[in-house]
């Protein structure tokens, strides 16, 4: 009877069967695939550009205000004239149109850091789409448990950290690729890239984007890791995202929210996440905040996965 | 190797510090035997299971499978054993083949060693003209097969089947059951099962321990159980509305007699000698026997025996219910 065939399985095997798993899942659904990439799509396309917030600020926009013509003493001119000046109103109305024009893409400028609404949305369009798709993907062991695969799971030699990781790594993945269509779609529609722009930027993008999903992810995995129903996790995230949103830099810069509101979206890692993709994508690169926003991304990181992890493994040990 | 592939002792299982579902459960499962835990939906059966297979941690007690503590050598436990869950746990999306090299990894074998096995197994369990069809168009014994040829893909020395058949019809059931057989003798395995199905624990199993709320109550071969009821069971049923009982134990040989409004049960050793005496006993008396029927005792009798009730009515948590559902559900389907 020496069938004693003992194999130990490694940890890396095991995490990439599981993840294999969850992805070869995902990609035998391509609806739920294309309806992921939908949503953020229609809100980019619909929101971001009926939002033409540029478009305030059009010269056409002032209207037919009467301008009356302005007289000038003719001894304030240069060199000095006898007698009044008359500058008739169309002149003047002229010179305020360009002026407001000007002004106008100064206050953009300023607002926005980039003179078109539309690449300032698109951006925080890519970070809506990552944390959905990070909570959602990390919800999906509750089905993992309900029909039984999870204790299954547990029954073989695989790598308890394996089992934790490859939803995280899914939860990444797949956020990741979202964010890539979405970056995609919003260059054809006409985002605007900074000067500052190279490809190796990307690079940066998506580490950004992995660390909010490694925190994101863990965190709902050890939410939903006890519960048997889908029901209490999905209310759970449609009551927090768009909380989430708003009192973020997604849709507008915090500097012009209320300042309790500030307060919420400087802890909103969601705020840093747009802030690094803006940077790396349509902003004139500032390395300090660059800075700031990945010290942030990774403290948020690594606590919220010790705390997930920590909580999801002693879940797998009960 | 000692003779005790499985030993529990006094294993226990409290969730939520006041539901005992396993309470002080000792038994041992001996080499190459099919031992079967028999009991209602809630007897404990899943939980033991789960603590056997270190899904769950015991509160109390110990066990240790082929030697290997459950607890404290969890992982040599999980090497060693096999595991078929109640719930159909193949991924509906992927293919039966794709199935089984994902099982294959989890348990980390050779890419090379997995392929020729899951042929190998498929081929066994008659699925191999299926192998590259999705899960989800499989019907529900095809499935069964499917996660008895998975839990059987790092060879285990001992499988734990969790009521391998519910929700199957009968003929399923019965194919089924041959399966599980031919696979035994296949791999010589040492499987411990539960059911609540007593046709099932009457066919299958070498030694059945009969669990209730969580406490084993009897253990011994089927045949054994039979006998301990002293065995065949008379009923009669007669006309006049006067207890008999006595007359019935003056004959003699007869080990109990119970009467429920003019309905009495006899144990007898011989059943088909012991009833025409009855119904002459009953006769001289001027008795009229209206009803006669002798039964040789099945595990149902056993049941009603050691727990006082059929298996049939018992309450049910609302969980259990719910992933019960779900897998009968996918057992119907197609």
């Amino acid at each position: 009877m020496s069938r004693v065939d003992e194999f130990h399985p490694s940890l890396i095997r095991g995490l990439w069967a599981l993840t294999l798993r969850e992805l070869k899942k995902w990609l035998k659904d391509p609806v739920m695939l294309v309806m992921f990439i939908l949503q953020p799509l229609i809100w980019m396309g619909l929101l971001g550009k009926s939002m033409n917030i540029q478009g305030l600020f059009l010269s056409g926009n002032i209207g037919n205000i009467s301008i009356p013509s302005i007289q000038v003493p003719g001894s304030l001119l240069n060199p000095p004239v006898n007698g009044v000046i008359t500058i008739p109103s169309i002149i003047i109305s002229k010179q305020l149109q360009e002026m407001f024009s000007n002004i106008g893409l100064n206050i953009m400028q300023n607002t926005f850091g980039v003179t078109d609404y539309f690449s300032y949305m698109a951006v925080g369009m890519i970070s809506m789409i990552v944390m959905t798709t990070t909570m959602f993907s990390g919800m999906s062991i509750v089905w993992d448990r309900r029909l039984g695969f999870l204790n299954k799971v547990i029954s073989t030699p695989v790598s308890r950290t394996a089992i934790i990781f490859a939803k995280i790594l899914n939860a990444t993945f797949r956020a990741i690729f979202q964010a890539t269509v979405i970056l995609a779609l919003a260059y054809i529609l006409g985002l605007q890239v900074s000067p500052t722009f190279t490809w190796l930027n990307i690079i940066g993008v998506y580490a950004a984007i992995f660390l909010l999903s490694i925190g994101l992810s863990s965190v709902f995995l050890a939410f939903s890791i006890r519960s048997t129903r889908m029901e209490r996790p999905m209310q759970f995230v449609s009551l927090i995202t768009m909380p989430l949103m708003f009192a973020s830099n997604v849709f507008f810069p915090i500097s012009l929210m209320p300042s309790w509101m500030q307060i919420i979206a400087r802890v909103n890692p969601l705020t840093y996440l747009t802030d690094a993709i803006r940077q790396l994508t349509i902003l004139p690169l500032d390395p300090s905040t660059l800075i700031i926003d990945f010290t942030y991304l990774s403290i948020f990181a690594l606590v919220l996965a010790t705390i997930g992890i920590i909580l999801s493994w002693k879940y797998l040990t009960r | 190797m000692s003779d005790e592939v499985i030993v529990a002792n006094k294993l226990t299982k409290i969730f939520n510090r006041n539901l005992v579902a396993v309470d002080h459960v000792s038994f041992n499962v001996k080499d190459g035997e099919i031992f079967g835990f028999l009991g209602p939906n809630g007897a404990g059966k899943t939980t033991t299971i789960n603590m056997l297979t270190t899904v769950l941690k015991p509160t109390e007690g110990t066990a240790s499978v082929l030697g290997y503590d459950i607890v404290k050598q969890a992982n040599r436990v999980r090497e060693v054993i096999g595991v078929v869950p109640q719930e159909y746990t193949a991924d509906e999306d992927l293919t039966g083949y794709e199935n089984m090299i994902l099982c294959a990894d989890l348990y980390g074998i050779p890419r090379d060693i997995a392929r020729k096995r899951a042929l190998e197994l498929l081929e066994l369990v008659e699925l191999v003209g299926f192998k590259d069809k999705r899960v989800e168009t499989y019907s529900g014994g095809m499935r069964r097969r499917l996660e008895l040829a998975c839990g059987l893909i790092n060879r285990p020395k001992v499988l734990f089947l969790d009521e391998p058949t519910l929700g199957l019809d009968v003929q399923t059931r019965a194919a089924t059951w041959s399966y599980i057989k031919r696979l035994k003798k296949e791999y010589d395995m040492t499987i411990f099962m539960t059911t609540h199905y007593l046709e099932e624990a009457d066919t299958l199993c070498d030694r059945i321990a009969i669990i209730d709320h969580g406490k084993i109550i009897v253990v011994g071969t089927p045949s054994e159980l039979k006998d301990s009821i002293g065995g065949d069971i008379i009923t009669i049923s007669i006309k006049e509305n006067i207890d008999v009982t006595e007359t019935i134990y003056s004959i003699g040989n007869v080990k109990e007699v119970k009467n429920e409004n003019g309905t009495y049960w006899i144990k007898a050793e011989k059943g088909e000698v012991l009833a025409p005496l009855i119904v002459e006993a009953l006769w001289r008396k001027g008795y009229t026997v209206t009803k006669l029927s002798i039964t040789e005792p099945t595990l149902n009798e056993v049941y009603l025996e050691y727990t006082g009730r059929a298996i049939r009515d018992i309450k049910e948590s609302r969980e259990a219910i719910r992933m019960q559902r779900i897998t009968l559900r996918r057992a119907r389907a197609r």
